[in-house]
């Protein structure tokens, strides 16, 4: 090995009740380079940060700092040991100052002054060419500038290893750039950098090195000048790209030549950049692209789950407004969120009260649906779509999160939408769950509703979209349909078009 | 039988078990100190009516305000996930209105009494509009936006009348605050069945209940749904606003007076209890009306059993923590948790010596 | 909807400001600047919101200070005593004649009226006393709780009842009302004259006031005698009494009795419903007015407010004109 190793990780196992989170695991990471840190969702990144910060402990394996083999005990310990990080959410205090953020908690007197330390503040800053100053108020400073100072505070901490979580996801171009110049002249100083990111042009802008991880798994570590992008999305999507180029044809869906049921141009809101797009009647379609990518944002658009900020919308021709989610549902569009958790149970309430939900709301507030009505509702889709729960009245919060997933489904079909937006309606459920899911989608595209169906898992989205809207970077990069509706093709347009 | 009390035990009756219990405990603690305790016996009052009197009839009826209010409170702790602290002032502010408009008019009837009623209640709806948008648009915690008029509710209400202690006197208004001719329930008994029953109708004919619910449950799924939480959220304060009026009038008919600065004192605390007792989450969701008004019972049972106890009313006050405290912990999700293992455990035990 | 209540809530924040205001306008003084032979008085009180007894009390002073008796009324009103030093020393400071003070708490105030002294301002307190030393003022006119109790129980003696027994329903406890019309009671029931049914406080609140007769009644005891402490509370006590059918007042069965003389109260004497109302006066202003006029030195540091007790049998639409407090 000719570079220096600031940090090996070997054969880190580490498990939650139920669920493996990392298996046989290894990282290594050398001075003065940066390494990415890729991953989809439950790959073990996290998991593997955790670890290494002192958040979570390993089952087993060994970690070994500047050759020495260490445990890490807690958040503290891995300090003290040199590993610093900066997360996503900025968790320094925006109403004190830059120099008391960068040196609260770690005065080793309580009485040293103030002056002195505005002054050390201040030289650092310079140093590491972050425009601020050192008395400024932290919130008042841009976003970037508030993520350099938390850097300049863990680097300030004498680390030798610095973990950057996400930190360019709330930042706009300008101020990616001067994150980036930040931590070249970091590398540049010897430092070990750990970047995570969902942004792939990111990554082959500022890293030497990537590590993928899949399902709790180390895919492979490789230098990125010699991974090409699709390859890295088939490794972390987990199809190698020869084996992609094999499958085609018997998946391929005719394309629906229905009347369009809706269309929206330079649609909008404040979570996506302006974009088009149009669905038929019965027609199956899916965004696809790695997450972060704007899939959801887009979906959330349509339905006015978020704020719209521009854009015209025409439903079956005629032009309609759709500012709030009621708006779209009064239009026929039924839209199952990805979050099934935060945005789709009541969990409090039973089985029969969660399915009548949506309806109710559209009937409007002065016509109640009758108990015997509700329960006839409840009854009938439990049957139809074989949801299993001791009896109607049952808290849906205490059914498996496939059963609760077919609640949320009932409760749109319930409605009897013409389009239906399912936005990973198949994630973390069980396999038969996923298959009766993804037969239903086809079903109601028979019977002449619109389908927009999300899923991190192309192989679905292939089996049931006659059409892919590809996305990257909140744009969309690609539409494929008829022959092009394969795999390899998917990743190439993902990776960014040329493979 | 047997099975019974067990479905019981185990939730069969759900969150009205810890309020049925309270009032089980109560009752027999009370006959066994005065078996004739809850003993009814017909009077004649002062106005020659014949009426129902005795502790039970007491309890009852004293606890009319209290329940009232306690089924507002259920609803704005509901949809909101917090309480409203400024009924008690609220309350003060109507009463003062219903006052000064009944003073206004040389005679007091039926119609004058009627007028009254529905200005202070759209008074109370506004001043419960006033806390609703403070949580609803502002989205201020629901206990710091009604500290506001908590403070200078009170004062609002002197202003109305200018007066410290301003009477109304009319043979309508002790029936409405005591006892109508003909009738031996007290009327204000009749008002809380009355109100209950509006509600129970509001329930019925508008999909309230269901969409508080899941506001109080799920803001965000509620909003995915299409329900305007605005809106709900604002809504249960106005309710609660009338709900203030009902119970402000009622204050004001039983004495013939207000008093600005006692009417319905400190019952602000009493009524979130009242949905605590009631087994009802303060922290939002679901919601049970009935709870709530058994509640009610519970505190003015455990009030006058004080009371007939000859407890120093100084002293009343910290009897009744103890016993809140006790009913709350015994209510809550920790305990209950630990009592259904228990219960567990038991019949695993049986089964297996029933089985060897 | 969404559009209505936003601009109705916006509305409702500004009506609120508002109200605000206008109670901080109203508790100002009148302008400064005092004509010649005029006497410039300045007079810190509680605010006239705090009780019927307290607005008799500012209007009292308003009428008897007024324009027509020669006099400027500064006036200011609160219920903190630090506010109430800033203003006393803010009159000092424009120069008045004379001081009266009500201070919201007995203490804190020797440097103001040391100060007042030395300005060469007269200081009369009323109502309530100040923990200073006596040269620092003229004279205290002030009621005496214990005397208002007094004067009730001797009335109540006078009524030659075979037997007392009494509910005896207190004030706010520790308050200077509630201790001194309980103390001359408690020394009957002590002596065994008259029998204690029950002694609850019911805090002013008469709405507690009923309950606690209500759960009397239901217990079975007998009592023929409601001693309440002030006109609320016996109003509510009697409300209890009219539902359970116990007559009440002159020739009724039970003795009722209250203090403060609202002009509603004295109004149920002459019905005849109650029997005695014990005077609290708050009228004080005339007794300054006349020791200020006089220009001579009170005899006695401690004036006594004298105050009456009416009785049901004697009471004259008179007397409620003239001394019932409210409307």
């Amino acid at each position: 090995m000719q570079e220096e190793c600031l940090l090996k990780l070997r054969g880190i196992d580490k498990s939650f009740p139920g669920v493996r989170a990392l298996h046989n695991v290894d990282f290594t990471l050398r001075s003065g380079e940066i390494h990415a840190l890729m991953g989809e969702n439950g790959a073990g990144k996290s998991t593997l940060i955790k670890i290494l910060t002192g958040v979570y402990q390993m089952d087993a394996g060994s970690i070994f700092v500047d050759g020495d083999a260490v445990s890490i005990h807690s958040p503290q310990d891995a300090q003290n040991k040199g590993i610093s990080t900066v997360y996503q959410e900025i968790t320094l205090c925006p109403n004190l100052t830059v120099a008391e953020n960068m040196f609260i908690g770690r005065e080793k007197s309580a009485w040293i002054k103030q002056r002195d330390y505005e002054k050390k503040a201040d030289e650092q800053l310079k140093s590491l060419g972050i425009p601020a100053r050192s008395t400024q108020q932290l919130g008042n400073c841009s976003l970037a500038v508030q993520q350099m100072v938390a850097i300049a505070r863990a680097v300030d901490m004498q680390c030798k290893v610095l973990i950057l979580d996400e930190p360019t996801s709330s930042l706009d171009d300008k101020e990616v750039n001067m994150l980036f110049g930040l931590m070249r002249d970091l590398k540049a100083k010897g430092v070990g950098i750990i970047f995570v990111t969902h942004f792939l042009e990111q990554v082959y802008e500022v890293s030497d090195r990537i590590t993928v991880l899949r399902n709790g798994e180390l895919v492979g570590e490789y230098l990125t000048k010699e991974l090409p992008q699709v390859q890295l999305v088939a490794k972390m999507m987990g199809k190698e790209l020869d084996e992609l180029e094999d499958f085609t044809g018997d998946d391929t869906k005719e394309a629906v030549e229905g009347p369009v049921f809706y269309e929206a141009t330079d649609l909008s809101s404040d979570a996506t950049n302006p974009f088009d797009f149009t669905i038929r009647k019965g027609e199956v379609n899916g965004f696809t692209g790695l997450l972060g990518s704007g899939r959801s944002e887009s979906v959330r658009a349509i339905f006015g789950a978020d704020k719209v900020s521009s854009g015209k919308v025409k439903i079956a021709g005629k032009e309609v407004k759709i500012s709030r989610p009621i708006d779209a549902m009064k239009n026929g569009i039924g839209y199952l969120a990805e979050d099934r958790k935060r945005d789709g149970i009541i969990p409090e309430l039973s089985v029969r009260e969660n399915i009548i939900l949506a309806l109710q709301v559209m009937n409007g507030f002065f016509k109640p649906i009758s108990r015997s009505e509700s329960e006839a509702f409840a009854d009938e889709y439990i049957k139809a779509l074989n949801i299993k729960t001791a009896s109607s009245e049952t808290p849906v919060g205490s059914l498996s999160g496939g059963n609760q997933q077919k609640v949320i489904l009932a409760r749109w079909l319930l409605t009897h939408p013409d389009y239906l937006i399912l936005d990973e309606p198949t994630r973390g459920i069980d396999v038969g769950t996923k298959l009766e899911i993804q037969k239903l989608v086809l079903k109601l595209a028979k019977e002449g509703v619109s389908v927009t169906f999300i899923s991190s898992e192309v192989e679905e989205m292939l089996r049931t979209c006659s059409r892919l809207i590809v996305m990257r970077d909140r744009h969309i990069v690609g539409e494929l349909k008829g022959q092009d509706l394969n795999q390899a093709q998917v990743m190439k347009t993902i990776a960014g078009g040329e493979a | 039988m047997k099975s019974d009390s067990r479905k019981f035990l185990k939730g069969g009756l759900g969150q009205l078990a810890i309020p049925i219990i309270a009032v089980a405990l109560l009752v027999i603690f009370n006959l066994i100190r005065d078996p004739g305790f809850f003993s009814i016996t017909i009077t004649h009052n002062n106005y020659g009516n014949a009426v129902l009197a005795g502790n039970l009839i007491s309890i009852i009826n004293g606890a009319s305000e209290l329940a009232i209010l306690a089924i507002g409170m259920t609803l704005v702790t509901a949809a909101t996930k917090g309480q409203d602290i400024s009924v008690g002032a609220a309350a003060a502010i109507a009463g003062s209105v219903f006052v000064k408009v009944l003073k206004s008019g040389s005679t007091i009837n039926g119609g004058t009494v009627l007028l009254a009623f529905l200005c202070s209640c759209l008074v109370a709806m506004l001043f419960g509009a006033f806390n609703g948008s403070l949580v609803a648009f502002f989205k201020i915690q629901p206990m710091i936006a009604t500290l506001i008029l908590y403070t200078c509710g009170r004062s609002i209400a002197y202003w109305i009348n200018g007066g410290a202690t301003p009477t109304v006197t009319s043979q309508i208004l002790s029936s409405i605050g005591s006892f109508a001719p003909g009738i031996p329930i007290p009327m204000p008994v009749i008002i809380v069945i009355v109100v209950t029953i509006l509600f129970k109708l509001l329930f019925h004919f508008t999909s309230l209940e269901l969409l508080t619910q899941s506001v109080g449950i799920n803001q965000d799924a509620a909003k995915l749904n299409g329900i305007n939480t605005t809106f709900i959220k604002l809504l249960s304060f106005i309710l609660l606003g009338a709900c203030v009026s009902v119970a402000g009038c009622i204050g004001v008919c039983r004495l013939g007076l207000i008093n600005h600065e006692t009417l319905l004192l400190d019952v602000e605390m009493d009524a979130i209890l009242a949905v605590a007792i009631g087994g009802n989450s303060l922290g939002g969701g679901k919601f049970k009306i009935s709870g709530s008004i058994i509640g009610a019972y519970v505190i003015q049972m455990l009030t006058i059993t004080l009371y007939a106890m000859k407890v120093s009313s100084t002293d009343v006050k910290a009897y009744k923590a103890i016993v809140i405290v006790l009913l709350v912990v015994i209510g809550s999700p920790v305990v209950k948790e630990k009592f259904r293992k228990l219960l567990q455990k038991r019949n695993s035990q049986k089964k297996e010596a029933s089985a060897a | 909807m969404r559009r209505f209540s936003k601009v109705l809530s916006m509305v409702m924040v500004l009506a609120m400001v508002l109200s605000l205001c206008a109670c901080g306008a109203s508790s100002g003084g009148s302008t400064g600047g005092s004509a010649g032979g005029t006497i410039t008085v300045g007079v810190v009180n509680n605010p006239p919101s705090e009780s019927g007894y307290r607005e008799a009390n500012v209007k009292d002073m308003e009428a008897v200070f007024s324009k027509e008796n020669g006099y400027e009324l500064k006036a200011f009103y609160s219920l903190k005593n630090d506010e109430q030093l800033q203003a006393a020393q803010g009159f000092i400071t424009e120069g008045v004649d004379y001081l009266l003070i009500s201070a919201a708490e007995t203490t804190g105030w020797d440097e103001v009226l040391q100060s007042a002294k030395e300005a060469g301002i007269k200081v009369y307190l009323f109502d309530r006393m100040i923990d200073v030393d006596e040269s620092l003022y003229e004279a205290a006119v002030v009621s005496d709780m214990a005397k208002e109790g007094e004067t009730a129980v001797n009335w109540l003696l006078d009524q030659k009842l075979s037997e007392y027994n009494v509910i005896h329903i207190q004030g706010a406890m520790g308050s200077d009302a509630q201790i001194g019309r309980t103390g001359a009671l408690d020394a009957q029931f002590a002596a065994g004259t008259m029998n204690k049914v029950v002694q609850q406080t019911a805090t002013w609140d008469e709405a507690e006031a009923k309950k606690i007769v209500e759960s009397v009644i239901n217990s079975g005891e007998k009592f023929n005698v409601i001693y309440a402490e002030n006109d609320g509370m016996a109003k509510g006590a009697v409300a209890a009494l009219d539902e359970a059918g116990i007559t009440h007042g002159v020739d009724g069965d039970v003795v009722v009795m209250g203090f403060d003389c609202n002009k509603w109260a004295l109004r149920e004497l002459l019905a005849g419903s109650w029997n005695y109302d014990g005077q609290c006066s708050p009228f004080q202003a005339q007794i300054i007015s006349d020791l200020i006029k006089s220009g001579k030195a009170p005899s006695s540091k401690v004036i006594i407010n004298e105050e009456k007790g009416f009785d049901a049998k004697t009471l004259t639409q008179g007397d409620i004109d003239t001394y019932g407090l409210g409307e």
